[in-house]
């Protein structure tokens, strides 16, 4: 019996506890004003991933500029790619007027939500399907970030020429070969990965690349020994697609120049970091928002680009070649008014010969049928046009000077 | 060095069992060790935010309750991990330790999905769920009875061998995934084929399924020849040989019946709720099942408790994420990391004590 009244003791002191704190806590209640609206972001991991911090960030930010305070609006992290993605969304979907997903394998969970809830707004970054399904309250965004990785390309071909070059600039064909560490033969990797690498061959002529896939999005162990593996392989400069710290912390360990994504690496990269490119979401966020408050339609399909602010370079590390970042922004100038095409079909051949035509699967269908013709040419220049059919991009051709190990 | 000569000298502390603690003392306990748990993770999450512990408590229940949507996700995802924990514990019992729950979901999973895959629009519904459900259970028991086998054969061990299958099922996974999906996005996108009929609504099949198995595994441990067995394998491999019971053959029979059950698990996550797989389908109940099974001394009635227990947790606490402004799951693994732990520490008080030794004084007063 004397233990039982120690129990009921500390029970009933536990309880006091709670009382004081639910008190002093009941008081913050605040009721958000009537016209802000409710926004809500769904990350696939937290902030521990390069991919998801960006979008977090970016988040936060625009939600700042438009005047949303910590109450009006949520972020839900760790949210796989299956019914959870809906379970979550249609949860969202009953207090929220507009809900973003961040990750690609979201997006048909995000249609069933939009079905649902026809007064709720869904935005999905990456996704393909929204021109097709034709839903009012759905819609994609991606970025033409192929102009960031081109440049950031530049950089890493600087970066060659400043290690290995001689006295006219010219690398030897074994010192010019780039490591790549890819997450999926996808192609938003593809695209990523030969933009970037035209853009070192703008630099580096003879330059060459290997790409290793590590078959996953995310998956830190995986592309640390992928890039340790391209290292080894004698690849003299890494760069990913990949969500994690992995290919820069093994850049930073074997003393191999890096150039990162998503966002700056340099805090726990310093002396291997070149540069990153990143899709800054902010102005995406901020232009849906005020679709929102305005009641505005929210484009279908929308594509940044470096005018919209969506594309992005990090400031250069220390480890980056002198006068890169003059030489980027002659480059980028060029990228604005139009003159320097990335994916110019004249800069590359595919199996010897140039590229004239290709036929890429636009709209998704079951079996990924070829659908419509990208290879456009304007005032002379034969390019492919990437990412001006939908958002999402769409070149997944190995072009010659990329081996892809899969 | 100078020879200890006191022989009789108590150690400062001893650990002694208990066995005369009764069930409403425990109850009490257990109560009191969840509230000052949940008490202390309240008070970790308002250290790192702004907000108070009343806002933690009002989520951690608002994630849990807060909705009719909540409140069957709640009971759907207890019913999948009860479901889990019913195929472990049989294997548990009979201290075959079966590490392997994730790999055999995971590989019942992607059985089922092959059949929605390479069968759908070729054939009826009404063919493939049949032949997913037989699929998944074989699938699953198959990648149990491995390890059985070779435990039983040539004394491997299991947990390695069970832990080992769960990489080999990951890779499946991923392997048919980058054959299944030509783009290479490596996400494989719901299939329209195969999804099991609703009965009632999309949340009750597998709340009925596996409430039905928990009966059932508790009628066949308790009450069946089979259950007698596992237990005595369970407390003495040579206790059960000198009473004629085929060590081997329990052992082979326990594993294809724990793993025909994760696979059920398996077909249910497949063909009911994702209708798709990935290397996570598996949501690492395989691990969590181990501590509701455990928690629960085996016995599958209190399982229903400790799984509804741990689901309420990881449900709320998706809840405390969202209004603490977590984007990462540290804290929230840190938190519950701490009351699973304080749950656990309270199970050992509840069989055993600590006698501390005397003080001289009280010795030399007797």
């Amino acid at each position: 019996m004397k233990n039982f009244k120690k129990i009921i003791a500390v029970v009933l002191a536990l309880v006091m506890i709670t009382a004081t704190f639910a008190a002093c806590g009941g008081k913050e209640d605040k009721k958000p004003e009537a016209d802000k609206i409710k926004v809500a972001l769904i990350c696939l991991h937290g902030d521990a991933s390069t991919y998801d911090k960006n979008f977090i960030d970016a988040f936060k930010q625009a939600c700042a500029n438009k005047g949303l305070t910590a109450d009006d609006y949520t972020i839900v992290t760790d949210i796989p790619e299956d019914t959870a993605c809906y379970d979550q969304a249609a949860d969202l979907a009953e207090t929220c007027d507009l809900i973003f997903a961040d990750s690609f394998g979201h997006e048909e969970y995000m249609i069933k939500a939009a079905k649902e809830f026809p007064d709720v707004e869904f935005c999905h970054a990456t996704g393909t399907m929204a021109h097709t399904e034709k839903l009012a309250n759905f819609h994609n965004a991606f970025a033409n970030i192929y102009e960031g990785r081109y440049l950031a390309g530049v950089a890493a071909g600087m970066k060659l020429v400043e290690l290995y070059g001689d006295a006219e600039g010219k690398v030897s064909d074994e010192n010019a070969k780039i490591g790549y560490v890819g997450a999926h033969p996808y192609a938003e990797v593809i695209s990523g990965y030969t933009s970037f690498y035209l853009g070192a061959k703008s630099v580096v002529e003879n330059a060459t690349m290997e790409v290793r896939y590590t078959n996953s999005w995310y998956d830190e162990a995986a592309e640390k020994t992928t890039a340790l593996a391209l290292i080894d392989n004698g690849c003299k400069l890494i760069s990913q697609h990949a969500d994690s710290m992995g290919a820069p912390t093994a850049c930073e360990e074997k003393n191999i120049p890096n150039v990162s994504y998503n966002g700056s690496t340099v805090e726990s990269c310093p002396n291997t970091f070149i540069v990153a490119s990143r899709i800054n979401w902010a102005p995406y966020f901020e232009y849906i928002i005020d679709c929102v408050m305005n009641d505005k339609a929210i484009d279908t399909d929308w594509t940044g680009t470096i005018e919209t602010g969506s594309v992005e370079l990090t400031a250069v590390g220390t480890a980056a070649a002198k006068g890169t970042q003059e030489k980027l922004d002659e480059v980028k100038a060029k990228i604005k008014d139009g003159s320097l095409k990335i994916f110019d079909c004249s800069t590359f051949t595919v199996e010897g010969k140039p590229l004239t035509s290709y036929m890429a699967d636009v709209d998704t269908d079951k079996d990924f049928t070829p659908d419509t013709e990208v290879v456009e040419t304007v005032n002379g220049v034969t390019f492919f046009n990437e990412s001006a059919k939908r958002s999402a991009p769409y070149f997944n051709i190995i072009i010659d000077g990329i081996t892809a190990v899969k | 060095m100078k020879k200890n000569t006191n022989n009789l000298k108590e150690p400062f502390v001893r650990i002694v069992k208990r066995d005369n603690i009764t069930i409403p003392k425990v109850i009490i306990v257990y109560s009191v060790a969840i509230v000052a748990g949940l008490l202390l993770c309240g008070i970790i999450c308002t250290l790192f935010s702004d907000k108070g512990l009343f806002d933690f408590f009002e989520s951690l229940f608002n994630g849990a309750f807060g909705s009719e949507r909540k409140l069957w996700l709640l009971l759907q995802d207890t019913s999948l991990l009860l479901g889990v924990s019913m195929a472990l514990l049989p294997a548990f019992k009979m201290k075959f330790w079966n590490l392997g729950g994730n790999g055999q979901i995971l590989v019942s999973c992607l059985s089922a999905v092959a059949c929605m895959y390479y069968l759908g629009g070729k054939v009826a519904d009404s063919i493939i769920i049949p032949l997913m459900l037989l699929a998944s259970v074989v699938s699953g028991a198959l990648w149990a009875v491995i390890p059985a086998i070779f435990k039983a054969k040539f004394n491997t061990n299991e947990s390695l061998f069970t832990l080992m299958m769960n990489y080999i099922a990951q890779g499946l996974v991923a392997l048919f995934i980058t054959i299944w999906v030509k783009t290479g996005s490596g996400v494989l996108a719901p299939i329209p084929y195969g999804n099991v009929p609703e009965i009632g609504n999309k949340y009750l099949l597998p709340i009925i399924l596996f409430a039905v198995i928990t009966v059932l595994m508790y009628i066949y441990l308790r009450f069946s020849k089979h259950g007698y067995e596992i237990s005595v394998v369970g407390e003495s491999i040579n206790t059960a040989k000198y009473v004629g019971i085929k060590v081997d053959k329990v052992i082979i029979r326990t594993m294809i019946l724990s793993g025909a059950i994760a696979g059920l698990v398996g077909f249910i996550l497949a063909g009911s709720i994702n209708h798709t797989v990935s290397t996570a389908s598996a949501n690492n109940m395989g691990f969590t099942g181990i501590m509701t099974t455990w928690l629960a001394a085996f016995n599958p009635l209190i399982v229903v408790l400790t799984s509804f227990f741990i689901t309420f947790i990881s449900k709320g606490m998706m809840d405390v994420r969202k209004t603490f402004m977590f984007t990462n799951d540290a804290i929230s693994n840190i938190v519950v990391g701490i009351i699973y732990f304080i749950v656990i520490v309270c199970s050992f008080f509840i069989n055993y004590k600590l006698v501390f030794r005397k003080k001289e004084k009280e010795e030399i007063k007797k």
